[in-house]
C-alpha cells in the first residue's frame, strides 16, 4: 500500500504534545465548515489541530453490562430485573446485559394499538446514571456453590461494583429520511408518519455528526477515545450492521445509511443529561445517546473531510408503510440536510414537512463540552489499534 | 375570523341551564365541543373552540363570565417541560399549528402556546413526554 503524501502532515504525538501545552486549535465542526470554506483545507489543515463532532438522538442496540456483586447467600441468577425490566442473565452467576429496547415486563405494548411504552432499559440506564434507586429482582436454580434461589433489593449505580455502558451500534453514518406513502398513519422507530407522505422524519446530525466528519473511518477506529453519554468512553469494535460498501458523493460521504460503531464506557461517569430513555408511540423503547468523537487534523483530507457542510450531504427518502418493511429498494428521491433543516422537502412534486428525531442543539453542545475538555488538557487523542473496514 | 378554544369550569349550578346554545345565538360565534365532562361533585368542564369576530368572541366570554364560568385559554393545559425536552424536534412534524416549531437559524426547538389548540397530538409523540397536559386530568389525550 502507498501512502499518499500530504503538504500538512501531523501525527497523534504533536497533536498531543499540543493538547498537553494548552495549545492545541480546537474548534467544532460547525465551525470548521467556515474555515475551510475561507481558507482552504490546506491551510485549514495547518491552523487546525482537532475538529470536534456530536450528535444526541435515539440509538437503538444500546444497553448496559452490569455485574451486581455477590449476595449472601449467594445466587447464580438465572433470570434478573430492573425495575421490571428484564436482563439476559446467562453470562455468569453475577453478569447481566440489558438492552434498551427490553420494556417492562408488565407493559400492554401494543395489545391497545398504539402503545405508549412508557418504561424499559433505557428508561433503566437513565435511572441509574441519575443516581435513582432501581429495584432489582434475581432469581436462580441454586446451586452447591450458590444456594440463594432468589432476592430482592434496592441498588444505585453506586452500590453496583461494575456498569459499563456497552452500545453494539450507535452513531449510524447517515440514515433514512422516511415518509409514509399509504392512507394510514403509521407508528415507526421514525417517528409518526401521517400518511399521504404528509411528513418526512430524518436522523442525523448531518454535518455535526461523526462518521459524516471521517467518511472512510481514517481516524475514528478502534480504540478512539470519546465523549459518551458525558463521561470518557471508547469505540471497540465497528458496530452491527456495518456496511461501508454503499454508493458515496465525490466528498467520500455516503449517500445513505453505512457505517456503525461499537461503543462502550464507565457508565459511572455518565449523566443522564446525556442518556435518556425514550417512549416512541407504538413502536417501543431505546435510549438517545449523547456521543462526541474528535478528530484529529492530521493533514488536509481531514481537514476537507471535517469541513463538509449540510448542502454537501445527502440521503434518500424511504417509504416506511411498505418499502421499508418489505425491503423493497426503492427510494422517493435525494435531498440534502441543508433541505431537511429547511422544514420542507419535495416528494413527487408534493410539499412535505420534515422534522428531525436528532438534536442538533445537544449535538452542537456535545461537541463544544468536548472541544472545553481538549482545550482544558484533560482529554488526549487516543490513536486508533486498528482501523474499522472501510470496504 | 378569530379561532380559540378555552377549557371552561361549569359550576353545579349551571348544569341544567343552555348556556351554550343562547351564546350562539346571541353572540353569532360558531363553537366546536372538543370535550365534556362532568367531574366530581358536578362540576362540568368543556374544552370550547370558538370562532366568531373577536369583539363578539370577547362579549361571548363575558356572558359566560356572567354565569360563574370560569375560562382558562388551552395554552394554559398544554406545557412543555423544558428541563424534560431534549430539543429532538419529533413534535414539530406532527403539530398542526407549528405551536412546536424549529427556529431555523440554530435548530432549536420552540413552543408558542398562543398557537396551540391543545390537540394533545405532541404529548404521545414526544420521546420523553416533555408535553404535559395539566389540571390533573387527561382533559385532550385520553377518549
Ligand atoms: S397540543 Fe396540538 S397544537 Fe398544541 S403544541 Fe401539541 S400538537 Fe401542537
Ligand atoms: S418531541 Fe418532545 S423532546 Fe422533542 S423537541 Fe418536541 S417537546 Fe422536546
Amino acid at each position: 500500500m502507498t501512502e499518499k503524501k500530504f503538504k500538512v502532515e501531523k501525527t497523534y504525538e504533536e497533536i498531543n504534545a499540543r493538547i498537553k501545552a494548552g495549545e492545541a486549535v480546537v474548534v467544532t465542526a460547525e465551525e470548521m465548515v467556515g474555515i475551510v470554506k475561507e481558507h482552504g483545507a490546506e491551510e485549514a489543515a495547518r491552523k487546525v489541530d482537532v475538529v470536534t463532532t456530536g450528535t444526541f438522538s435515539p440509538m437503538c442496540s444500546s444497553g448496559a453490562i452490569i455485574n451486581f456483586g455477590h449476595s449472601n447467600p449467594t445466587i447464580k441468577a438465572s433470570r434478573v430485573w430492573f425495575n421490571n425490566v428484564m436482563a439476559y442473565a446467562g453470562l455468569a452467576a453475577v453478569d447481566v446485559y440489558f438492552g434498551a429496547a427490553e420494556v417492562a415486563e408488565d407493559d400492554p405494548l401494543n395489545k391497545v394499538f398504539t402503545g405508549s411504552f412508557r418504561y424499559g432499559g433505557g428508561h433503566v440506564i437513565e435511572d441509574l446514571v441519575a443516581g435513582k434507586k432501581v429495584k432489582m429482582r434475581a432469581i436462580g436454580y441454586g446451586t452447591d456453590c450458590y444456594p440463594a434461589t432468589e432476592f430482592e433489593k434496592e441498588v444505585t449505580l453506586a452500590d453496583l461494583p461494575y456498569a459499563m455502558l456497552l452500545n453494539p451500534r450507535n452513531c449510524y453514518q447517515n440514515y433514512n429520511c422516511a415518509i409514509n406513502l399509504s392512507d394510514k398513519t403509521i407508528y415507526t422507530y421514525m417517528g409518526t408518519l401521517l400518511p399521504k407522505g404528509k411528513n418526512a422524519n430524518y436522523c442525523s446530525a448531518g454535518e455535526l455528526s461523526p462518521l459524516f466528519n471521517d467518511p472512510l473511518y481514517k481516524t475514528i477506529g478502534m480504540g478512539t477515545r470519546i465523549f459518551l453519554g458525558g463521561g470518557i468512553g471508547y469505540v471497540s469494535w465497528q458496530g452491527t450492521q456495518h456496511n461501508p460498501a454503499v454508493p458515496r458523493l465525490d466528498n467520500d460521504t455516503p449517500k445513505k445509511p453505512a457505517g456503525t460503531l461499537m461503543l462502550q464506557g464507565d457508565m459511572k461517569q455518565m449523566s443522564d443529561k446525556w442518556l435518556k430513555g425514550i417512549s416512541m408511540q407504538g413502536y417501543g423503547t431505546t435510549l438517545a445517546v449523547g456521543v462526541g468523537i474528535p478528530i484529529p487534523i492530521l493533514n488536509e483530507e481531514m481537514a476537507a473531510y471535517t469541513g463538509v457542510s449540510n448542502d454537501d450531504l445527502v440521503t434518500q427518502v424511504v417509504d416506511y408503510s411498505y418499502d421499508y418493511s418489505h425491503q423493497v429498494a426503492r427510494n422517493y428521491g435525494e435531498v440534502s440536510y441543508a433541505q431537511l433543516n429547511t422544514g420542507e422537502i419535495e416528494v413527487n412534486g408534493q410539499k412535505v414537512r420534515t422534522a428531525p428525531l436528532s438534536s442538533i442543539v445537544k449535538a452542537r453542545e456535545i461537541a463544544r463540552i468536548l472541544k472545553e475538555w481538549i482545550e482544558k488538557g484533560d482529554f488526549l487523542l487516543a490513536k486508533p489499534v486498528h482501523q474499522i473496514p472501510d470496504k | 375570523m378569530n379561532t380559540k378554544i378555552y377549557v371552561l369550569h361549569f359550576p353545579k349550578e349551571t348544569g341544567d341551564k343552555p348556556i351554550i346554545c343562547e351564546l350562539v345565538k346571541k353572540y353569532d360565534v360558531d363553537f366546536n365541543i372538543l370535550k365534556a365532562t362532568i367531574l366530581p361533585g358536578n362540576d362540568g368542564l368543556m374544552v370550547l373552540e370558538l370562532t366568531g369576530h373577536r369583539s363578539n368572541v370577547k362579549k361571548a366570554l363575558e356572558f359566560l363570565q356572567n354565569y360563574g364560568v370560569k375560562i382558562e385559554p388551552i395554552s394554559t393545559i398544554i406545557r412543555r417541560d423544558d428541563s424534560h425536552c431534549i430539543q429532538c424536534g419529533a413534535c414539530t412534524g406532527i403539530c398542526p399549528t407549528h405551536a412546536l416549531y424549529l427556529d431555523r437559524t440554530d435548530m432549536s426547538v420552540l413552543f408558542d402556546p398562543d398557537k396551540c389548540t391543545g390537540c394533545g397530538l405532541c404529548v404521545a409523540v414526544c420521546p420523553v413526554r416533555a408535553m404535559e397536559v395539566a389540571l390533573g386530568q387527561d382533559i385532550v389525550s385520553e377518549a
